[in-house]
């Protein structure tokens, strides 16, 4: 598990609003807290809801206190639309891991071209498989994963979601 | 009701803490950051109300406290201001079920006019106020709240802030208390009837109450002291207590919860207690001047910090007095008016018609940005009528003839029926124009129900107020009802060339909001069957 900033993990997410930033953001959250460690979430909404551009902190560990990442100390900046890494990348602290949708539509802009390929993502749940990606990163239990996605999206997407989160695991370091 | 720990939005903290503590009623007008509030409260099983406005809540509030409920009102920083005339004089009257009031304020305004600091309405009005720095303490200051004023009759406002209301972090409640069940109003007119006769000693009344107050405050419990290296003493509350300690977490804080009234002593003693005292806070220097007013030596914070909330980044450049200019904050993406939404079309047709669009608060405030450039004021809630009638009053004829006001549905019933009040009593000698734009949703907020909707806000059927009925009772003589732009197109041509009173309805459900509004209605159906 990542250990930089004293012991706490930092996490910005980023992308546009009605994309689900927040979604995602609270699955990860809510992973952590069910892995049994503190956790705090923070996200700023209201008129960024309406398509402009959305981020939302999570940060875990032993004690975690401010809600906020500070500027410039994201360990993992996860950027969920392909226009909005250059504008987010001063979150990421040197040497921090930047996963964005190059992961799985390399340098494109449009996310549809996920609906034609074979992969179990979509261009409605590729935010979990980034998760997916990102979940390599830490040592949560499984089952805390599970049980995050379950508490978040309705129980018909469940089944693909649970695919597309193995999906982006099984991404990483490729 | 769950008492077992659990992952928490402040907003959520708080509505699970007036569940617990048995409130009889949740109300308030939405508002980010603080409208989630009384949504969870519905969902969990509590009673709550949207109503017209923040006024009208402060006053359903003030109605349940005074029969001896416990009751929780809710709105953000400028809805205080609507709510400034009940809560002036109810700090006088007092009441006697528990009355907790958020005002969820808006530093950096990531929705909202302005960053105005509501600790400011505490000290002028004589509430007493909370400031929660996390969900926990969400969750035990309003419960904590309840109780204070039950004891002392005096309202509190629990003062949030953006980041304390949509932050999640873990929560801990505590076991239930039992509801508190009005009974009967016991008549007591010398407390609650504010002539000035009853009025001079209730002032008088606060005051001593407050002394009181004080008194306690200075050895509460919950004004806590972290013990540090003592080179360097912050006192602070709020969520910069967060970022404080990360920042410096070798300094000694004085954390304080009740911040009106202050408890001076204990501010002193620990400000003695350390070589630098500095305070750190958000927005207004309203600690700092507080404790310049009682003698006791501070830093504050330079004027570039004053703008925009605070981070661990900024709390360590306040620490270090640090002058130099601060990075620009990237520029992401700016919001705008959704595909499909029924306000573009109107817009495109206004801006055909070149007309000066007093605007108002809502989505349709975006149009303000390209490609529309429509909006040409927005001030508050409801001043597109008023402020238009005064533009139609002072220019000439033709330039008169180019205003229109434009309003929403919900911004309508919270502040625009006294605007349509004075459009009748005083007409301008051209008329005027107010365009209701109608998506039958309060839409910037999260898609709340309001009185025109016919639902209540947990999507029951309710009564229904029809904005062309009460228009025209009020004696508005040119009332149309549009939903396509060439029908909005033919209504505003007729409308800018008459002198008479018009008001021009563009109704058309707001996209984001149709699929919900369908299913309530579908169940609402079922209902009946």
């Amino acid at each position: 598990m990542s250990n930089t900033n004293g012991n706490t993990t930092n996490i910005v997410l980023a992308g546009l609003g009605g994309q689900g930033v927040i979604r995602a953001a609270d699955i990860l959250a809510e992973a952590a807290f069910l892995a049994g460690v503190d956790v705090k979430q923070s996200e700023l909404h209201g008129m960024s809801q309406r398509g402009g551009s959305v981020t939302s902190d999570v940060r875990f560990g032993s004690e975690v206190l401010s809600p906020m990442v500070p500027p410039g100390e994201a360990d993992f900046l996860l950027v969920l639309h392909p226009t909005q890494t250059e504008n987010n990348i001063h979150q990421l602290r040197e040497g921090g891991v930047l996963i964005n949708t190059t992961a799985i539509i390399g340098d494109g802009q449009d996310l549809a071209v996920l609906d034609q390929d074979a992969t179990p993502l979509t261009s409605r749940n590729f935010n979990v498989g980034l998760l997916g990606l990102l979940s390599a990163h830490f040592s949560f239990p499984e089952d805390a994963w599970v049980k995050a996605i379950h508490a978040h999206l309705p129980e018909k997407l469940h089944q693909q979601n649970e695919q597309a989160f193995a999906f982006g695991k099984s991404l990483a370091g490729k | 009701m769950c008492t077992e720990k659990q992952l928490l939005s402040g907003n959520e903290a708080v509505a699970l803490a007036a569940l617990h503590a048995g409130v009889a009623l949740g109300v308030g007008y939405p508002g980010t950051p603080s409208t989630e509030i009384l949504e969870r409260l519905s969902q969990i099983g509590g009673k709550a109300q949207w109503a017209p406005n923040e006024k009208v809540a402060m006053e359903v509030g003030i109605g349940a406290a005074f029969a001896g409920a416990r009751v929780l009102v809710t709105m953000k920083h400028v809805g205080v201001n609507v709510a400034a005339d009940p809560l002036f004089t109810m700090a006088y009257t007092g009441v006697k079920g528990g009355m907790v009031f958020v005002s969820a304020d808006d530093p950096g305004m990531v929705s909202s006019q302005n960053e105005q600091d509501n600790r400011r309405y505490a000290k002028a009005s004589g509430v007493m106020m909370l400031e929660p720095a996390d969900p926990q303490e969400a969750y035990e200051y309003t419960r904590l709240g309840m109780e204070l004023c039950e004891t002392w009759q005096l309202p509190v406002m629990l003062r949030m802030t953006t980041r304390v209301c949509h932050s999640k972090s873990i929560v801990v409640p505590a076991p239930p208390s039992e509801p508190v069940i009005a009974q009967r109003f016991d008549k007591d007119p010398h407390t609650y009837v504010m002539v000035p006769a009853f009025a001079r000693p209730a002032h008088r009344r606060l005051r001593e109450k407050l002394e009181k107050i004080k008194e306690w405050n200075e050895s509460a419990a919950i004004n806590r002291i972290v013990e540090g290296d003592a080179s360097l003493g912050i006192v602070t509350s709020g969520v910069c207590y967060l970022h404080v300690r990360e920042a410096a977490p070798e300094a000694k804080v004085l954390k304080l919860a009740l911040t009106h009234p202050l408890p001076v002593e204990k501010i002193r003693a620990f400000a003695a207690s350390v070589d630098r005292c500095l305070v750190v806070e958000e927005n207004d220097p309203y600690l700092v001047e507080s404790l310049r007013t009682a003698g006791i030596p501070c830093d504050g914070k330079r004027e570039m910090y004053r703008f925009g909330e605070l981070n661990v980044g900024r709390v360590q450049r306040i620490i270090a007095d640090d002058a130099s200019p601060e990075p620009a904050p990237a520029r992401g993406k700016p919001p705008q008016l959704c595909q499909g939404c029924p306000h573009r079309t109107a817009f495109a047709v206004l801006k055909k018609f070149d007309c000066v669009a007093v605007g108002d608060i809502g989505c349709y405030t975006l149009s303000v940005l390209p490609p529309f450039e429509t909006m040409d004021t927005c001030v508050c809630m409801g001043a597109s009528i008023s402020a238009g009638l005064g533009m139609r009053h002072v220019l000439p004829d033709d330039e008169a003839r180019r205003i229109v006001s434009v309003i929403g549905d919900s911004t309508f019933m919270h502040s625009g029926l006294t605007g349509i009040a004075d459009m009748v009593y005083n007409p301008p000698k051209t008329g005027h124009v107010v365009i209701i734009l109608d998506n039958e949703t309060t839409a910037m907020t999260g898609m709340q129900e309001h009185p025109g909707t016919g639902r209540a806000l947990d999507h029951s059927r309710s009564g229904k107020v029809v904005i062309e009925d009460v228009a025209r009772a009020m004696g508005l003589t040119n009332v149309v009802v549009t939903t396509t732009a060439a029908e909005f197109k033919k209504a505003l041509a007729f409308a800018l060339n008459t002198n008479e009173l018009s008001l021009i309805i563009m109704r058309r459900v707001c996209r984001l909001a149709e699929n919900k509004i369908k299913a309530y209605e579908a169940a609402l159906e079922t209902c009946n069957e």
